[in-house]
């Protein structure tokens, strides 16, 4: 140890490993502090949030979150409407958009077509699909998807199964329906192109595993690469939640924006994020901007919340399946 | 014959020249002739050879790994395949059960027969000819989402049978095979990875032998495994080699010599020396596999 201990070395060296000492101890409270923003950040905005609603949390206390009226003329604020159709169109969006993101990803990743040039122009088209600002989407939401939705979806719907609540209703084109379908569209770009990753980074030994016990292509893909990568798509899939839970722009254009709980999907209804968009500029008086921002901790809460689950299923999921060797 | 031998380098195992028809064989294989299928049939039935492989190559790409080989491999024995490191041992036992044509890229030409009928003729499901040969890895690979239970009887699930009884029995029979059965049985729910190295490596065996294969194929099975578990594994495929034709690959010479009835020497793609193992060992006739065995490379 003697060779390395400070008391041996020149004049230089002593200088040199100094400055690396020194450097050392800077780097460390750099990346210290640029950790540390993030939960003061994070906690400002918690915090913040809660501060700016007090007035409309001391007037309607919890029952906010489940009352069903939002009337600005009599000043009675109720969150459950939107709570609800957020709930309802991020999760038509995944019910569409999971299945075709997984599509695009076994697509990409399992060399169901083995020629290259497809799947590479394909993987990146995917890709640029998410860099598309949402007022774009928005704008092509309300110009051409609500009326071809209209038009050829939820008329004949309403036609043919106009008895099931579902589809009750006069179909108009900006409701829940066309806001989950704008919105599926918009998490597959992120969930195929992550869940094409975790399909890439399944091991080749566990194909080959199941190619030797006499499995056909597509049985490989069911029973060996997606158990194997479940966690990983199921991570993908809480992202894409997490982006239709907040999106904003797109829904509040093509949503209808009434305040409104209904079991038909063909009706306008309302978003957390929506709502806040939508009425924020025009609030007048403190109630009802502390009730838009109680809004906005409400959203807060839910984004975390999902992470949080999220996050705890996954590690659940990994500490089943750590391998050994 | 004679002629080509030397030319080639080439020794051909004893077992192809016990007979005449034998000699026939090898030679119309070597010089490319088209086999009828019922005549290699026959002559292989008559010797109990299991696979016969005919001119097999095998590329990447532009890289040819195998550069012809003919091969006999006897029923109900253990054939070891040994060689030098990039010498196409794994590539020949992938070519075996038609694994290696699913690497982009890779290619395989010539023939391989498997009681008498070749599985590379385009009338052949390469599906239905993994269901006959199973296969041991390199490293352990038990899906890590199903239990010890759930693994052993993938293979018989994939093939349809839902049937309780005949899953217990058949999960319970290749566990003992595999020789992990007592270690296993009473915590059969638990995940496949949460099992040791060597456990998983016999979890894979009795996985393969839970379909009935009638060939099984093991690229390096012990080489990620200790003295210990290596001692168990070997103990296994000498049980096995009772009802089962095994083809192992082996980088460990010692291994070959404890196990095998058989050895094939490659080398650089090529089958230099095939005979019995003590013959090998004890008196190769190729002066390549003389080096090698003594350690002078490899």
């Amino acid at each position: 140890m003697k060779a390395f201990s400070k008391a041996r070395l020149t004049k230089t060296e002593v200088r040199t490993w100094n400055a690396s000492a020194n450097a050392d101890s800077l780097m460390k409270v750099l990346v210290a502090v640029a950790a540390f923003t993030v939960i003061a950040i994070l906690t400002a905005i918690a915090f913040e949030l809660y501060l700016n609603s007090l007035p409309s949390i001391s007037k309607f206390g919890i029952s906010f979150i489940w009352g069903t009226t939002w009337d600005v003329s009599t000043e009675m604020f109720g969150a459950l409407p939107f709570i609800f159709g957020t709930f309802v169109t991020s999760l038509l969006a995944l019910l569409i958009g999971l299945p075709i993101s997984l599509g695009v990803a076994i697509f990409l990743s399992e060399k169901v077509k083995s020629r290259r040039m497809v799947t590479r122009s394909i993987g990146t088209l995917v890709e640029l699909l998410a860099a598309v600002p949402s007022v774009i989407y928005g704008l092509w939401g309300l110009f051409f998807l609500s009326p071809l939705l209209r038009r050829y979806v939820e008329t004949p719907l309403h036609d043919y199964l106009g008895f099931v609540p579902l589809f009750a209703g006069t179909p108009f084109g900006l409701d829940f329906f066309t806001a989950g379908v704008l919105l599926a569209i918009m998490i597959i770009p992120t969930v195929s192109a992550i869940s094409r990753d975790v399909l890439n980074a399944v091991p080749n030994s566990q194909r080959e595993a199941m190619y030797s016990l006499g499995a056909t292509h597509w049985e490989v893909i069911w029973k060996a690469v997606l158990p194997y990568a479940r966690s990983g798509i199921f991570g993908a899939t809480i992202l894409g939640l997490a982006r239709a839970v907040g999106e904003t722009m797109a829904v509040t254009m093509v949503i209808g924006n009434e305040p409104k709980i209904t079991a038909s999907l063909f009706s306008g209804g309302y978003t957390l994020a929506a709502v806040i968009a939508n009425q924020f500029t025009e609030a007048t008086g403190q109630l009802y901007i502390s009730s838009l921002i109680e809004i906005g901790l409400v959203l807060f809460f839910m984004a975390l919340a999902i992470n949080t689950f999220a996050r705890l299923l996954i590690w659940k999921m990994k500490r089943g399946m750590n391998i050994r060797v | 014959m004679r002629r080509r031998k030397k030319k080639d380098g080439l020794v051909m195992g004893e077992l192809a020249i016990q007979e005449q028809s034998d000699i026939d064989i090898s030679l119309a294989s070597q010089q490319g002739e088209v086999l009828s299928d019922s005549s290699a049939s026959v002559s292989q039935r008559r010797r109990g050879h299991k696979i016969v492989t005919i001119d097999l190559k095998a590329q990447f790409g532009r890289v040819q790994v195998l550069r012809g080989i003919n091969l006999e491999i006897k029923e109900r024995s253990i054939t070891a395949i040994m060689g030098p490191s990039g010498c196409g041992k794994t590539t020949f036992i992938r070519c075996l059960n038609r694994l290696h044509e699913l690497t982009p890229g890779a290619s395989v030409t010539g023939r391989v027969i498997l009681d008498g009928e070749d599985i590379y003729s385009p009338k052949v499901n390469p599906v239905l000819v993994r269901r006959k040969i199973g296969m041991v890895f390199q490293k352990p690979n038990p899906f890590p989402t199903m239990s010890v239970y759930d693994n052993v009887a993938a293979g018989l699930k994939l093939n349809g049978v839902r049937d309780k009884a005949k899953l217990d029995e058949a999960v319970e029979r290749s566990l003992k095979l595999a020789f992990l059965w007592d270690e296993v049985k009473d915590d059969l729910k638990k995940s496949g990875a949460a099992l040791s190295g060597g456990q998983q490596q016999r979890l894979c065996i009795a996985r393969a032998l839970a379909v009935e294969p009638e060939v099984i194929l093991m690229d390096e099975p012990c080489s990620a495994l200790d003295p210990t578990a290596t001692a168990k594994i070997e103990e296994a495929i000498f049980e096995l080699k009772k009802d089962y034709t095994i083809v192992i690959v082996t980088h460990n010479m010692q291994q070959a010599a404890r196990v095998a009835d058989y050895t094939a020497f490659f080398y650089l793609g090529e089958l230099i020396e095939y005979g019995n193992t003590e013959q090998i060992f004890e008196n190769p006739k190729n002066e390549l596999t003389e080096r090698y065995i003594t350690g002078k490379f490899g």
